[in-house]
């Protein structure tokens, strides 16, 4: 188990705050407009230990905790929740999924790039037809002797254009069986493997979203990943950990929003006096604050399960449901604050406002979570 | 290479300041405490010496537990090994008195710190630590190499630059640009735990001055804009309300 101490703690927090500042803040609004993605950045994060954050040190990484992990999100994603995203994903699923399921060659051959910031990382389960109910997907893997040959696509994949590796779960059994699919390691240049579209999003533009497209991909059985058949329960597992990241991308999306909205209720004057001295603003201002507190309470008890390797499915999915779901209502909340400037792009709470929704969708939406829950409390 | 860094341990730039026990005290409640801007150029520089001349860097505080967490950023950031005179630093005398003791029981070949905190600004502790040495100090320091026994830099001056060479050793005043902020990674950060912060006690100085009060400036009045075209009206009031013309 990690022991961070606070004052550990409080400089990794201060680290990626002064990281962050100096080096995306000047950008987001070109980065915004021009949906560009800073391949830039993620190298420098890259060196700073921010993309290999909870793999062992004896593998190139950070070796560090989830409580840190959660950390460092919340701080990317307070100034822009695109490069907090695209962190995120690089982290707890690519990277994660190697770590956690990949062979001794696999994680030295991949693990010390990834860490690095070398490569950054895809991680292929969503398909056009086939998002909550992924047990269906259509991509196929089929085994001709040593080799496997993937057909299908992939979307809204994370890095799915400029991740130099994606690891990918094709079918390799019967629709719906939850032993029906495998997991693979797909490097960019592979022959057969290409990216679709990149998608025109309303939020989180800095981060990359594309299609990946399998024709008669062919690769050898030493880049599966873990055994036959296991791929998507590996996945589940993956996205009970990935959960605790997308809360700390909601946790930090909330905070940016709401620091803005605060900052500027005590500057704002109407009727002589700040609008913070109003009691409906006052009172939203409480309200956005408590549910950021509740949500860093649940997110930080699912980070310190998880540290102590214990099951996490219950409270990753409370945690990320209830995250999710206040940082739309307090990006909302911050936006009316702001009154008609925050309708405006001069003013940073439009931009939380958009990219807060991708929260409540993106690695198992609020109705996913609804049903992981439902499905725990009610269990006999 | 044996590179000492002294870093004052001050308020960030934006925190709110306030006085207690009747305007005696600098209120710390709230505040947050950075590495001196100034300073953290100078450590940013030595590290970068170290790298390419090896040697060690050593970085010192004079200062009480409070400033444990800048330290250990120091530590994670690339230096070797911490210093704290576990003290209160009350004037620019004392402090340099609690660096010059640190210096003489060391050979160093550089001693570097910013050219001035930016809490109380006084900007002399550099010189009064080569005064106590007997060593040569320079300041402020914008760039900085070493080749052998020689140190090239350039200093800052009145309307220009002047580059000067002196052998070691030396006490340097620094500021930007002599290097750029270094941000640690998190493994300095964790390698960092295992370095060693030396907690020693202070050397007695006499006081040489006394703090009777502490004020601030008076709050900033409210702006007026006056548009480009009304130029006359800007004069006008120059004239008759600021009384500056």
């Amino acid at each position: 188990m990690h022991t961070e101490t606070a004052e550990n703690q409080a400089l990794i927090e201060q680290t990626v705050r002064d990281f962050a500042e100096r080096h995306i803040r000047p950008h987001i609004r070109q980065w915004d407009e021009t949906q560009f993605f800073p391949m830039d950045i993620f190298h420098q994060l890259g060196e700073l230990g921010l993309l290999g954050v909870l793999v062992p040190v004896a593998y190139g990484g950070s070796g560090l905790g989830y409580r840190a992990y959660v950390a460092a999100i919340i701080e990317l994603s307070k100034v822009d929740p695109s490069i907090g995203l695209s962190m995120a994903a690089h982290n707890s699923l690519c990277t994660n999924h190697i770590l956690m399921f990949g062979d001794e060659d696999q994680k030295n051959t991949y693990l010390p790039r990834l860490a690095s910031g070398e490569w950054i990382g895809a991680w292929g389960l969503t398909e056009p037809n086939t998002g909550s109910d992924a047990g269906n997907m259509r991509t196929v893997a089929v085994r001709q002797g040593d080799h496997w040959v993937l057909n299908g696509s992939k979307n809204f994949i994370t890095h799915g254009k400029s991740g130099h590796v994606a690891v990918v779960i094709a079918r390799t059994g019967e629709p719906g069986d939850k032993h029906g699919a495998t997991a693979f390691i797909v490097e960019r240049g592979t022959a057969g493997f290409s990216a679709g579209k990149k998608e025109d999003k309303l939020g989180m533009r800095a981060s990359e979203t594309a299609e990946m497209i399998f024709q008669d991909c062919v690769l050898p059985d030493s880049q599966r990943l873990g055994k036959v058949g296991e791929g998507f329960i590996q996945s589940l597992k993956i996205l009970d950990g990935g959960r605790i990241s997308i809360a700390a991308l909601s946790i930090g999306t909330a905070l940016g929003a709401y620091e803005a909205a605060l900052a500027y209720a005590k500057e704002r004057k109407q009727f002589g006096q700040s609008i913070s001295r109003f009691q409906g603003i006052a009172f939203k201002l409480a309200d956005m604050y408590t549910d950021i507190e509740a949500s860093r309470l649940l997110t930080e008890h699912a980070a310190d399960l998880k540290d102590s390797g214990q099951k996490v499915s219950l409270a990753s999915s409370v945690a990320k449901l209830h995250a999710s779901e206040t940082a739309v209502r307090v990006a909302n909340e911050a936006v009316q604050i702001f009154g008609g400037y925050g309708f405006t792009k001069d003013y940073p709470v439009e931009k939380f406002y958009r990219d807060s929704k991708l929260c409540t969708i993106g690695e198992g939406t609020s109705e996913i979570q609804r049903l992981v829950i439902s499905r725990e409390i009610l269990r006999d | 290479m044996k590179i000492l860094v002294c870093i004052s341990n001050v308020p960030d730039t934006t925190a709110k300041i306030s006085f207690t026990d009747n305007d005696t005290k600098f209120n710390k409640t709230g505040v947050q405490f950075i590495i001196g801007p100034y300073d953290d150029y100078a450590l940013a520089r030595a590290v970068e010496l170290k790298e390419q001349h090896g040697g060690t860097v050593t970085v010192l505080n004079v200062g009480e537990s409070e400033s444990d967490p800048q330290l250990r950023k120091a530590l994670a950031i690339g230096a070797d090994d911490a210093i704290r005179v576990n003290t209160e630093p009350t004037d620019s005398y004392f402090v340099a008195a609690q660096i010059a003791h640190i210096a003489s029981q060391n050979s160093y070949d550089l001693i570097l710190m910013g050219r001035e905190s930016i809490d109380f600004n006084s900007g002399v502790v550099h010189g009064l630590v080569g005064e106590m040495l007997g060593i040569a100090s320079y300041s402020p320091v914008m760039k900085l190499d070493i080749t052998g026994n020689e140190a090239k830099f350039a200093r800052e001056i009145d309307g220009g630059k002047e580059h000067l060479s002196a052998a070691l050793p030396l006490v340097l005043g620094c500021q930007e640009p002599i290097a750029e902020w270094k941000i640690p990674n998190m493994r300095g950060i964790m390698t960092a735990r295992t370095k060693s912060l030396a907690v020693v006690e202070p050397v007695s100085v006499d006081d040489s001055t006394v703090l009777e009060k502490y004020a601030l400036p008076a709050p900033k009045g409210s702006c007026r804009m006056i548009p480009a075209e009304e130029a006359e009206q800007l004069i006008a009031l120059l004239k008759t309300e600021a009384k500056v013309l």
